[in-house]
């Protein structure tokens, strides 16, 4: 797979970003899990505050999804089994992932919120999530990763879409 | 699915008892689909228990303070419970203004000293007491702002803290109706000493299927093995053994109450250590056990701290004491549709670590996001899915009927559809 090489995150331009995020929206699009699995750091974390509390804070508050590396890790190998039963047959997902903005480097960090629309398909049954990504990106070896992504949702509950069961 | 002919009473109304079928001595026990498919069940339903039962409205610890609310539907019906200003007690209100209906709470959650309407001004206390009209002169000297205030639900009760309303002011009170679900509930309780809270943050989904489903569903210790395989596989990954398996006892506690309380392999933040929590728990999560043997004595703290608890109260609420506490709540929005609403509770001073643990642990099993629930929407779903096929007219619920009912037996099902059967065909 195709990564970007930098040797620092300031030389990062916005069409830069976007070419990692676009990348990241195809790797879940098409189910290619163990790929998506390798944008992100050691240290990371996938959070989804509920719905009606997106200021939500996971070592606090009752959130969603609040996945470090082992429970990502986790999740892609349950969702790749035969066994994750609401996600198998998998959904056709879509992300749609637009309004990308890079805020300040912060230490070894750069902030970049998106904006994004997920479409999930599945047994004659269309959903969609709508809402926004809060990433905080690091290079890692020369490799842009994913240190941090917050999803928060617009939706005020999680009806009709019913689960998060696929990753956002 | 249309109901099958001897399923209407006189009055062609839906009878339910042609709906249940037990033979105690062949040892069965079945539900007809039509009552997960019909609408005129549905409706009944509406009638029949919502109306009248007591319903799950929310957690005192959710308005510590006076002039804190929540906002939420109970049975489908607009309503807020505000701790009262004046007489810090928890008041439960119509969401309806007694002017001309607009809402008056309109936010989820917050403070607020008065409720005011904004279609015409009119204003409330959190008492209910209508304190603001503009333009009171155009009324003339007899208007009685007095028997203006908010309408309070008919009856609102606490015990210990969860609080609950009826929309039937002749229900019978809160205690009595809890009967035996008390002492499980008060197990809950007392291993948080005394002072459970409802942690921050909800979560809202829902699923294509009837509600009674989710019922039978949160007491079922049957499905745990087969369902929730990828969430098993992941406490063996982290070095749990299975061998313990789920084994235990289900009750019938009365009035359509039941529960199982049973041993499993995962861990217990109260007070069951297992490779998830990590080893520097260990010796924490063994003080905490020590302590509840100090007060409780070694029986009743054994229960709190082995056994879990998954238990329904009658009809709509489930309190889950299991890898964590869950309190759930649900309602039909049709025949074949539910909302859910669940959140976390916890002890209240909790240290940050216990509570971060406990967080983890619900998560990891609980919740749209979680490894096993959404297995189980798609589980519900796909029953409902399957009742639509047709050719099979029957539920089977028998599953140990001819022994000392276990946690992987349908006994506690059974509760419910008794009662459920009996309040459908007119019982109060
Ligand atoms: S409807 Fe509330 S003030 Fe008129
Ligand atoms: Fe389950």
């Amino acid at each position: 797979m195709t990564s970007i090489l930098a040797s620092s995150l300031a030389e990062l331009t916005r069409g830069d970003v976007e070419d990692f995020l676009y990348r990241e929206a195809e790797l879940l699009d098409d189910w290619n899990l163990d790929d998506w699995l390798e944008l992100f750091t050691a240290d990371a974390r996938y959070v989804i505050p509920c719905t009606g509390d997106p200021a939500g804070d996971p070592s606090r508050d009752l959130v969603l999804v609040d996945d470090d590396r082992l429970r990502l890790e986790a999740r892609v190998e349950r969702l790749n089994s035969r066994k994750a039963h609401r996600e198998y047959p998998h959904s056709n997902v879509r992300h749609l992932v637009t309004n990308v903005r890079l805020g300040g480097i912060t230490g070894d960090e750069l902030p970049v919120r998106a904006s994004f629309t997920v479409w999930r398909f599945r047994g004659g049954r269309e959903t969609s999530y709508v809402g926004g990504y809060d990433y905080r990106l690091v290079m890692d070896e020369s490799a842009l990763k994913i240190r941090s992504k917050r999803v928060v949702l617009d939706m005020t509950v999680l009806r009709p879409a019913g689960d998060v069961a696929i990753i956002l | 699915m249309t109901l099958v002919t001897g399923h209407r009473g006189p009055a062609g109304d839906v009878a339910a008892s042609a709906l249940i079928e037990e033979d105690a001595a062949r040892g069965t026990f079945r539900v007809h689909r039509s009552a997960m498919t019909s609408r005129d069940v549905f409706d009944q339903e509406l009638e029949r228990i919502f109306a009248h039962t007591w319903l799950y409205v929310g957690h005192e610890s959710e308005i510590p303070e006076p002039g804190d609310y929540v906002r939420r539907p109970v049975a489908g019906r607009p309503v807020f419970m505000v701790r009262g200003a004046k007489s810090g007690q928890v008041n439960v209100f119509h969401n309806t203004c007694t002017h001309r209906g607009a809402v008056v709470c309109r936010r989820d959650r917050g403070n607020s000293k008065v409720f005011q309407c904004f279609y015409h001004a009119w204003t409330f206390d959190s008492e209910g007491s209508l304190v603001g009209v503009p333009g009171r002169d155009a009324y003339g000297e007899k208007f009685d702002m007095s028997s203006l205030g908010l309408a309070r639900v008919a009856r609102a009760e606490s015990y210990r803290g969860f609080v609950f309303a009826s929309f039937d002011p002749q229900v019978t009170d809160l205690v009595s109706y809890l009967g035996g679900a008390r002492e499980y509930l008060d197990l809950v309780i007392d291993e948080a000493d005394g002072q459970l809270q409802i942690i921050s943050g909800t979560q809202e989904y829902g699923m294509q299927a009837n509600w009674k489903l989710l019922v039978e569903n949160s007491i079922d210790g049957y499905h745990a093995a087969s369902t929730h395989d990828t969430y098993f596989k992941y406490l063996v990954s982290l070095g749990t053994d299975l061998s313990v398996g789920v084994s235990g006892v289900t009750k019938d506690l009365g009035n359509g109450h039941a529960v199982l309380e049973y041993l499993a392999p995962w861990g217990r933040p109260i007070a069951r250590w297992e490779p998830l929590f990590g080893p520097e728990a260990k010796d924490e999560i063994g003080t905490l056990r020590a302590r509840l043997v100090a007060q409780h004595g070694e029986e009743r703290a054994r229960r709190m701290c082995d056994l879990n608890r998954n238990m329904l109260i009658y009809p709509n609420l489930i309190i889950n004491d299991i890898m964590a506490v869950t309190v759930r709540t649900f309602m039909p929005t049709s025949a074949t549709s539910m909302a859910v609403t669940a959140w976390e509770a916890a002890p209240r001073d909790e240290l940050p670590e216990v509570r971060q643990r406990r967080l983890d642990s619900f998560l990891t099993f609980l919740g749209p996001g979680g490894f096993a629930t959404p297995d189980d929407i798609e589980a519900l779903e796909s029953c409902q899915q399957g009742f639509a096929s047709g050719g099979v007219e029957w539920n089977d619920i028998s599953r140990g009927m001819h022994r000392d009912p276990q946690a992987t037996d349908e006994e506690q099902m059974r509760a419910f559809w008794r009662r459920w059967r009996d309040q459908m065909d007119g019982a109060r």
